[in-house]
């Protein structure tokens, strides 16, 4: 009997095809866009995290030399012979890739790529040439070596791990420890650090885990996305599922009038559901793999752009996202078809089936729907007001995103009323009744091309402002004319002389990596000149900033350092051996990861006369001549670029790291658009019934074919209306409060009405694009079908 | 002492499997040690990096002012992960422990041989790794410090009878194949100092014992682990003894008895017996904690009796040492090491 009755249940699936194809695409859509989000998280969350295991960065207290560089060995020496647990770890780059040599020995538990009890393998790792640690990539860059190469997937990206002795030759540090990591847990009866040793600091676990917290809202941004997109995926399995059900009520019926236990049929529906539910996450999951894949290269670009955190750019196939990539597929279906279960499972073995009861019941709900939806509204508008955070933020974000959706309905109906009211001829009358009536069940699409809509619209106003800050700021950064660069400092000196008379000034672009206030950073040298006082905006500074900065007597910070050091106004800031500047101003500084500190140049050459100035920014009234003339003195032309080139470049980065948020965006609103192609399918030969009196009437099918066009139009385009104010409020909350969190920039809000006209346009195009099919099925449909809806008894 | 635990060996180059700690395998190019021993001191209290393994061991019964029983063990362990002597090849490990009746500490450190942070040198005496120090003159007065989270201990050790060489004159065989180490003790020491416990400072005095061995191959291959015995009774006698276990069963036994004061010395070889009485579940493995000790040539019969069953050094290279009471024949109290309980 069972398995009559399962080949019962599924004929209707062979009879409805398209209901199929929607529910599994639907649901394969939905699964794909979560699942790929997750990818990529889990993906750059692997990554962090090998950064902390191997590195110890962020999990362990670290000593560092207070005055940002490196520290001799003896210090290290006298730190452990004075009982603290420290660990050696040298650190520096070869062939772009970064070298960490760490004490396997002293390493806290955990640390490094091998363990002490892992038997043979330490010996090879301390002894002989040594052996490096680290992922394909890594070892590829790194190019030939002693050491032998140990492939090691689970090394941060861009990173290998050797022993101390291996690292300090490579390095060329012999004798010199980076940093010391600190154990947990310190034996009794150790004397403070002062007294041990000169000139190192305490850098507390936390500090260095910034990347973590950082990135942490971007995740937060990606997964609230995957989030949006599930959710407009299970209206349209709702839809699918609620639909299906409806139409074998009179077939569960049957079933039971022949006998087959009510407990049965349920469990067949269920095991088909879950059958079903697997398939389409198994397909999902594998469009996220391929969604992810496309998309993390650009995502690494994006958080390493925006946070300086390295991210594998391949991905792995990790089971956390595809078990749980299957995992919410089997529960979105299950949350979908609950409902559906449970109607059949009370239904009276004799009652009529009449499978419009169901959309019409969709309508008596309305009002506890929009009720709901007022109260999700208020929601969001008290935590938006009152709340702070990201968490809040979000909140706020999911309140307004849900209620807008639930009270879609509401306010199309309302807004039809009104167009019924000016209707006076028959058919115009008819045309506004029918898409009222229609409304329930193409409502969960609606709210679909809602939510993508006005994710679209809020997130193209956060990118399109961000970018008008960002090219401002490239007006004022990039102010020289012409940037040119040079092999050598003696080329440089060289060149300096050349172009004195020749350009309006030369400002040499010179700089060394320190750690400022614990943070990684870059201070530069910069030479006294106009081009700073006349362009520079400042977020916070003292009178007269520059007077300040060009007399040695103080430093201006990138916002970047202020707010990850904490730094404010008149804080000293150590930038160099025995040599501490007060912050004199703070200045915004968009797409640069790395913390800036920017201090007169003669102090600068000072502190590090090894630094060598290869760049130069060259002011001058005629770039041409000028290039010309840099020509002339052997300077390639390659290594001249001028200033619209050098936006160019820097703005192709930054367009890079929103790559990510398009795309997702163009495949939410894809899901919408299907949603309601699917919907007007579905629901098609639903109408027959209602539509064939119509046409017994006199109208003709192509005029119902193309009303049904125009009310698929209208329907989207009034959608779409609706979508853009609350695409505004989306936006309004992503930059006022998600971004200041998330991206630790303030942006200003532009408005882009053009813009959203274009969107309007693709809504009502995906509307119509939608309907075309449904109607044109109607336009042909043969008159006897029509016919029979009058001779069959339903 | 014998084939102490030891563990470094562990390492590289050398096959785990065989025996604790892969203590029972031989790697060429190591020196050995051989018969009939002329030891150069104090220059030999020094390393002999030429050697695979070396030790700097010292365990002492301890008496608080109160009367409570306690024990400490402060070890220097060296291994050399290549033959050849080289620095860089050298690896180092401390051990350091308090054991009282209730509590049992153990930590342990390491350093590589390229960094100075642990080594030793003869003249002056200084062995130490990080700021753990045994430090003097002479090896006849020592300054002995260990700092961990939970405990340090900052004692003197004096010097009461003179060094004592192990087996044939300090060439101490401990299989019948042969294989051999050198091994001689200070087991004379007098100790006087301050035990730091959570949440108390304890004066305390006693008697402590060096044991000092290096070796490159110091078990056979079938040999799994030891029990070792330094016993001091009442009047001044002593006893050192140890069994190694082969496949379960008792192996080659050896002890040296001391008399009082140090000028009668008695190999015994494989006239040793050790009996487990009785066992307890320490770190989730069955380990002896009561034992019958016999040397029936001096007329010993004795139970050793661990001070508290829960002193596992549960540590990179796992083992139990601690303190023991003994009665029986002859009365005293000593230490007690197993290794290879798995």
């Amino acid at each position: 009997m069972r398995r009559e009755g399962l080949r019962v249940l599924l004929s209707h699936w062979r009879r409805a095809p398209v209901q199929l194809v929607t529910l599994v695409l639907g649901l394969a859509l939905a699964t794909a866009l979560w699942s790929g989000v997750q990818a990529i998280n889990a993906e750059a969350r692997a990554s962090y995290d090998a950064a902390a295991a191997t590195l110890g960065e962020g999990t362990f207290a670290q000593v560092v030399a207070a005055d940002g560089g490196d520290m001799a060995l003896e210090d290290y020496v006298a730190l452990r012979r004075a009982g603290w647990l420290v660990s050696a770890v040298v650190e520096g780059r070869l062939n772009g890739v970064r070298i960490v040599g760490l004490d396997p020995l002293t390493a806290p538990g955990g640390l490094g790529p091998v363990e002490l009890d892992g038997g043979a393998e330490v010996g090879r790792f301390l002894g002989g040439e040594g052996q490096v640690f680290g992922t394909a990539e890594a070892l590829a860059a790194l190019g030939h070596v002693a050491p032998e190469k140990v492939l090691s997937p689970d090394v941060a990206p861009m990173t290998v791990i050797t022993d101390l002795s291996v690292a300090w030759p490579l390095l060329g540090m012999e004798g010199r420890v980076s940093r010391m990591i600190v154990a947990d847990v310190q034996p009794l009866g150790r004397p403070a650090l002062a007294e041990v040793a000169e000139g190192l600091s305490l850098r507390p676990a936390q500090a260095a885990g910034d990347v973590d917290r950082l990135t942490d809202s971007f995740h937060l941004n990606l997964t609230a996305f995957g989030a949006l997109s599930f959710a407009v995926g299970l209206f349209i399995v709702h839809g699918a599922v609620g639909l299906a059900f409806e139409q074998r009520r009179p077939l569960v019926r049957t079933l039971r009038a022949l006998g087959m236990p009510l407990r049965l049929i349920i469990g067949l529906m269920a095991a088909e559901l879950l059958a079903l539910a697997l398939l389409a996450g198994g397909i999902g999951v594998a469009l996220g793999y391929v969604i992810a894949a496309a998309l993390l290269p650009d995502v690494a670009a994006t958080l390493s752009g925006l946070y300086g955190a390295q991210v594998s750019g391949a991905l792995e196939l990790r089971p956390v996202w595809w078990l749980s990539g299957l995992g919410i597929a089997v529960l979105g279906t299950a949350a979908a078809s609950a409902g559906a279960l449970w109607q059949i499972a009370r239904m009276p073995v004799l009652a009529s089936a009449r499978p419009r009861a169901w959309a019409m019941a969709r309508g008596r709900g309305r009002m506890v729907i929009l009720l709901g939806a007022i109260g999700l509204l208020v929601l969001a508008g008290a935590l938006s007001a009152a709340g702070s955070g990201l968490v809040a933020a979000f909140g706020a974000l999911a309140a307004l995103l849900i209620g807008a959706a639930l009270a879609l309905p509401s306010v199309l109906d309302l807004a039809l009323r009104l167009g019924a009211r000016g209707a006076t001829r028959p058919v115009a009358e008819w045309f506004w009744a029918d898409t009222r009536q229609q409304l329930p069940g193409l409502s969960l699409a609606l709210m679909a091309l809602l939510l993508a809509m006005a994710a679209n619209v809020g997130v193209s106003t956060m990118v399109s402002s961000f970018r008008l800050t960002f090219t401002g700021f490239l007006d004022q950064r990039l102010a020289s004319e012409l940037y040119v660069s040079v092999d050598s400092g003696a080329e440089g000196s060289r060149l300096e002389a050349f172009l004195e008379g020749r350009a309006e000034a030369v400002l040499p672009i010179v700089w060394v990596d320190r750690s400022v206030a614990g943070i990684p950073a870059e201070i530069y040298g910069t030479r006294d000149h106009a081009t700073y006082r006349d362009n520079w905006r400042f977020l916070d500074a003292v009178e007269a900033p520059w007077d300040a900065v060009f007399s040695g007597e103080g430093a201006v910070v990138n916002e970047q350092l202020a707010r990850r050091a904490g730094l404010a106004l008149g804080d000293e800031i150590a930038v160099g051996p025995d040599a501490a500047l007060p912050v004199v101003g703070i200045v915004g500084d968009y797409g640069n990861p790395v913390g800036q500190v920017i201090v007169a140049l003669p102090l600068f050459e000072e502190l590090y006369p090894e630094a060598e100035a290869t760049s130069f920014g060259l002011r001058t009234d005629d770039p041409e001549a000028l290039s010309e003339a840099l020509r002339e003195f052997g300077v390639p032309e390659g290594d001249t670029i001028d200033q619209a080139a050098l936006k160019r470049f820097s703005l192709d980065i930054f367009e890079r790291t929103f790559t990510v948020t398009g795309a997702l965006n163009v495949l939410t609103l894809s899901v919408a658009a299907f949603a309601i192609l699917m919907s007007l399918l579905t629901l098609a030969a639903l109408r027959l019934p209602q539509l064939a009196p119509v046409w017994a009437l006199g109208l003709t099918r192509a005029e119902l074919g193309r009303l049904e066009l125009l009310r698929a139009v209208l329907l989207a385009a009034l959608t779409g209306l609706m979508a853009v104010p609350l695409g505004l409020a989306l936006a309004w909350v992503l930059l006022a409060q998600v971004n200041v969190a998330a991206f630790g920039w303030r942006l200003p809000m532009y408005l882009f009405p053009l813009d959203y006209g274009r969107l309007l346009v693709f809504a009502v195009a995906a509307g119509a694009l939608a309907a075309l099919w449904p109607a044109r099925r109607l336009a042909r449909t043969p008159p006897g079908v029509l016919l029979k809806v009058f001779s069959n008894e339903r | 002492m014998n084939v102490r635990v030891l563990l470094v060996f562990l390492w590289p180059s050398v096959v785990a499997a065989q025996g604790f700690a892969g203590l029972g395998t031989t790697v060429e190019g190591y020196d050995d040690p051989v018969p009939d021993p002329v030891f150069d001191f104090p220059a030999d209290h020094g390393a002999h990096p030429g050697y695979r393994i070396e030790w700097w061991y010292v365990t002492a019964n301890l008496t608080a002012e109160d009367g409570r029983d306690m024990g400490l063990q402060w070890t220097l362990f060296r291994t050399a992960l290549a033959p050849g002597g080289d620095a860089a090849a050298q690896v180092w490990m401390g051990h350091a422990a308090v054991t009282t009746a209730e509590a049992h500490f153990a930590v342990e450190r390491f350093s590589r041989g390229d960094v100075p942070t642990a080594g030793v040198t003869a003249a002056p005496l200084k062995a130490f790794i990080d700021d753990w120090a045994m430090a003097g003159e002479t090896l006849d007065e020592v300054r002995l410090t260990a700092s961990a989270p939970e405990f340090a201990y900052d004692v003197t050790l004096r010097a009461e009878g003179p060094l004592i060489l192990h087996g044939e004159g300090g060439y101490s065989v401990k299989s019948d194949e042969g294989q051999a180490s050198y091994y001689y003790s200070q087991p004379f020491y007098a100790v006087e100092g301050v035990l730091s416990l959570p949440g108390e400072d304890v004066a305390v005095t006693g008697s402590a014992w060096l044991d000092r061995e290096w070796s490159s191959q110091p078990l056979s291959e079938t040999q799994e682990g030891w029990d070792w015995f330094s016993l001091s009774f009442e009047g001044g006698d002593k006893l050192m003894g140890f069994r190694l276990r082969e496949g379960g069963e008792e192996g080659y036994t050896y002890a040296t008895w001391i008399g009082a004061g140090g000028e009668e010395l008695v190999p015994y070889a494989r006239a040793f017996e050790a009996e487990a009485l009785e066992r307890a579940t320490v770190a989730g493995r069955q380990v002896p904690v009561r034992w019958r000790v016999r040397l029936p040539e001096r007329g010993v019969d004795v139970e050793v009796t661990a001070l508290n069953p829960e002193a596992w050094m549960g540590l990179s290279f796992p083992y139990w040492e601690g303190p023991v009471r003994v009665t029986g024949s002859h009365e005293g109290r000593g230490y007690l090491e197993m290794t290879g309980y798995e």
